[in-house]
């Protein structure tokens, strides 16, 4: 359910666009918040997983015996204790993963798992298990395994897509686009053909994976656990366990960072085999190591582009074949890297092909509007390219071929009212654009696209006695969403923010809430918090006007008070809120507001980035100097996380472009599973980065809202891939650009 | 009837036809009536699949009304980060 409330995106705001205090604040700073480790619980037992030291092995035998007699175990799971259920190839894989069936398929995968008293019983009780493995060709590489005789990791799940002859390791393939590629390449003045590469990045969430589970003799079991999404962690444990929904109480602890990486499970179904076997509850928490070799980057890609242009910068025809590997399973993001490609831009000719490869790397997870950033690296650079070589502006060039409303988009549905063409000439008008370069230093701008999803949401909204309001929803607060939903709802009631305190709802206390994913959250859960203060202001006003004896229609809601309205409402005082509240048991009971919904039809995003560097010609190290975002929020609810949103996609783009990779062995093992040497940026690497929030309302939200929380990584590998380029003066097409990298292309030039 | 646009590589299931004709009202008659019309559809429509309706994306409200002059477009599942 969309819904097209055009005329309400004019509305004046009292709360909504403010900056209030963060309701998570105080508990943050002072230690007091609970994340997923902080849990505990009588009679706690400590859950350690066993992990393979092999990229690809078969599994000969498995014997725990050992481990089992120690003194202090009280469990010891291996797939065995998994059920045999016959699941869909998704949940399937999904099992697979938190526990290796026949075959180890990565560094890191995990074969068995203990409970114990103590993390050094548990410790021991790992090394007297006894695995027997015979170890298999292993293939990390995406181009690699794309070849027809690499190292096959599973037979048979290639998808009726994927043409004869193609590698094992190719699962799918898609296709996207329209008109004669080939032609509009012809028309051009000048074609860019280059293989762009990008490496795989970690979500580098802070905050590692922890769960509690427990689960009594009846079957009723409780999970606690750091997740983007309590739904459906409860939904994929009792789907792989073999439980019923109802039974599996699980609650969301504080999230240190997710990112996408917390939208499936890992640790949650081994926890809970534990707890089931041992009788007992099972804590387990994975050190970074684990989360490095075990758990979700995303996808690496090998992407082939031909873009055609002609001298006065008109993009004649856009084509670009993209191979992501996504790990050990199907599943990359490479049909939304496919789709969004060429998002930004309306062209008559354009074309994508996307191929899904397996390699034997942990399975990719969800990284921040998946797929997409490497995609527009690729395409980004490439029209950079053409418009340096033309001499033109590179936002101009991207003006004149931009997408705007009524545009049919590269992957095939028309546009309604986007924001693209504000960020570019924004960006134009900007003082970074005219800000004058230094000797070594280069200015890089890219454009970026993402979908925004909206999902299934359930919002409950109650009103205490003394007229202060409770908004209960169910999806963990990644990136402010209480505060936003508080707001909110206030805006709608007509009351101050501090009356109003929101919370995240186990599975049990709401209805079924997707996960904090999609940048759906403020979109759908807004929307629904909206409805749900609409819905207790209905009822409001049907309890006033039966008090004072009039029609329903004859009151109105307005400031936080019933008022009466029309000619024959008759005189009355207007009633607030609270003083509504305080009747309350008097007029049919506790006043509350539901509202139930799929809140489908968000609205895309488009953002544009420029940024500034400076290349040391002596090392090839690169120093990030100045950074803007310029990008469409529909409208900003609380600006200062929308800015937070901005800046943290310029951060881990900046650190995906120029630091982070994955770098294996030639034995296929993972190299650097630590923040030492898998570097994330850290402040004193960044500069402040700036942002300009422009606000195009989308018309499938009461408030105007789109989702912000994905479009900023979308363009910074492009725009400072670009700002290295023109820094070094020489193209650069393989991310990471670490030092050696720039230098040895720079001494190769 | 509502013309529906299908993507590339599922073109191989309908015939090579990039635009194909379904007598449908809403979503379910759409994915419906794509399911009977064109069966090698199916293993994707149950692996998932996404709806543009006239630029907006729906994935499962199956009673979301579509009208004769609607723009649709069959996408691959979208998913988030």
């Amino acid at each position: 359910m969309a819904l097209n409330t055009k005329e309400d995106t004019k509305m004046e705001f009292k709360v909504v666009g403010t900056r209030v205090a963060r309701p998570d604040g105080i508990d943050k700073v002072t230690g007091r918040a609970r994340f997923g480790a902080d849990m505990s619980a009588p009679g706690m037992l400590v859950g350690r997983v066993l992990r393979s030291p092999h990229a690809h092995a078969r599994i000969v035998s498995l014997d725990t015996s050992a481990a089992q007699a120690l003194d202090g175990v009280h469990a010891v799971v291996t797939r065995a204790d998994f059920p045999d259920l016959d699941l869909d190839p998704m949940l399937a894989d999904i099992r697979d993963n938190c526990m290796a069936g026949a075959k180890a398929l990565y560094d890191g995968h995990a074969v068995a798992a203990v409970a114990a008293t103590s993390a050094a019983v548990a410790r021991q009780a790992l090394s007297l298990i006894k695995v027997e493995y015979e170890v298999l060709p292993h293939v990390i590489d995406v181009d690699e395994a794309f070849a027809p005789d690499a190292p096959a990791l599973h037979e048979g799940r290639a998808d009726e897509s994927v043409p004869e002859g193609m590698s094992p390791n190719v699962m799918a393939r898609y296709s996207f686009g329209r008109g004669d590629v080939e032609a509009g390449l012809e028309k051009a003045d000048r074609v860019v053909r280059r293989t762009y590469c990008t490496a795989a990045t970690h979500q580098g969430y802070i905050e590692p994976h922890a769960c509690l589970a427990q689960m009594g003799p009846d079957g009723q079991a409780d999970l606690w656990c750091c997740t983007q999404g309590q739904y459906m962690v409860r939904d994929t444990c009792a789907a792989i366990l073999g439980l019923r929904q109802g039974q599996l109480r699980v609650t969301a602890s504080e999230i240190g960072g997710g990112f996408g990486g917390k939208t499936t499970v890992f640790l949650e179904p081994v926890a809970l085999a534990l707890a089931r076997k041992a009788g007992r509850p099972v804590k387990m928490v994975m050190s970074r190591q684990e989360v490095l070799r075990a758990t979700g980057p995303t996808a690496s890609s090998s992407i082939d582009v031909a873009i055609g242009m002609t001298k006065d910068g008109r993009i004649t025809a856009g084509f670009a074949e993209l191979r992501y590997q996504g790990g050990a399973y199907p599943g990359s993001p490479v049909a939304l890297g496919s789709m969004s490609a060429f998002a930004p831009y309306d062209l008559e000719h354009v074309r994508t092909i996307g191929w899904d490869v397996v390699t034997n790397r942990p399975k990719s997870a969800a990284y921040r509007a998946p797929g997409a950033p490497m995609a527009a690296f690729a395409v980004e650079s490439a029209i950079d390219e053409l418009s340096r070589d033309f001499g033109l502006d590179p936002l101009e060039v991207r003006l004149k071929n931009a997408a705007r409303e009524g545009t049919r988009s590269a992957y095939g549905a028309t546009y309604p009212a986007i924001g693209l063409e504000a960020t570019l000439r924004t960006a134009h008008t900007h003082p970074h654009w005219a800000a004058p370069l230094g000797e070594n230093q280069g200015r890089g701008v890219a454009c970026g696209f993402w979908f925004n999803f909206g999902g299934n949401t359930c919002v409950s909204l109650n009103i205490a006695s003394d007229g202060t309001v409770n908004v209960t929803e169910g999806n963990p607060d990644i990136g402010g969403s209480r505060a936003s939903m508080s707001m909110m709802a206030a805006e709608e009631l007509g009351i101050p923010y501090e009356q109003v305190r929101t919370v995240i709802a186990d599975t049990a206390s709401l209805g079924l809430n997707e996960v904090t994913d999609g940048s759906r959250v403020t979109f759908a859960v807004g929307l629904a918090t909206i409805e749900a203060a609409r819905a207790a202001k209905r009822e409001m006003c049907r309890r006033v006007a039966k008090l004072w004896g009039i029609d329903e229609e004859a009151v109105v809601w307005k400031d936080g008070a019933v008022h009466p309205a029309g000619p024959n409402a008759g005189k009355h005082d207007p009633m607030t809120l609270a003083e509504i509240a305080a009747i309350a048991p008097n007029t049919g009971g506790p006043i509350a507001g539901h509202f139930e919904v799929n809140a489908e039809g968000a609205g895309v995003s488009f953002a544009t980035h420029m940024v500034d560097v400076e290349v040391d010609p002596e090392t090839g190290a690169t120093k990030v100097l100045r950074y803007t975002v310029f990008q469409d929020a529909g409208k900003a609810v609380h600006p200062s996380y929308v800015e937070g949103q901005f800046q943290g996609g310029a951060a881990q783009g900046i650190g995906w472009a120029l630091n982070e990779e994955y770098i294996y062995g030639d034995d296929g093992v993972l190299q650097n599973p630590g923040f030492l040497d898998y570097r994330i940026p850290v402040a004193s690497d960044l500069p402040m980065i700036d942002t300009v929030i422009l606000e195009i309302p989308n018309p499938g939200h009461p408030y105007g809202v789109r989702g912000v929380g994905e479009t900023s990584i979308v363009p910074p590998l492009a725009a400072v891939a670009n700002a290295v380029s023109a820094a070094a003066g020489v193209r650069m097409t393989d991310l990471p650009m670490s030092p050696p990298k720039v230098l040895g292309a720079m001494q190769t030039k | 009837m509502v013309k529906v646009r299908i993507w590339g590589s599922l073109q191989s299931a309908t015939d090579d036809r990039a635009e194909v004709e379904i007598d449908a009202g809403t979503l379910r008659e759409l994915l419906d009536g794509l399911a009977r019309e064109y069966p090698a559809l199916r293993p994707q429509l149950e692996r998932g699949v996404s709806v543009a309706i006239d630029g907006k994306v729906y994935n499962d409200s199956w009673f979301t009304p579509i009208s004769p002059d609607s723009e649709v477009v069959l996408l691959a599942r979208l998913r988030g980060g």
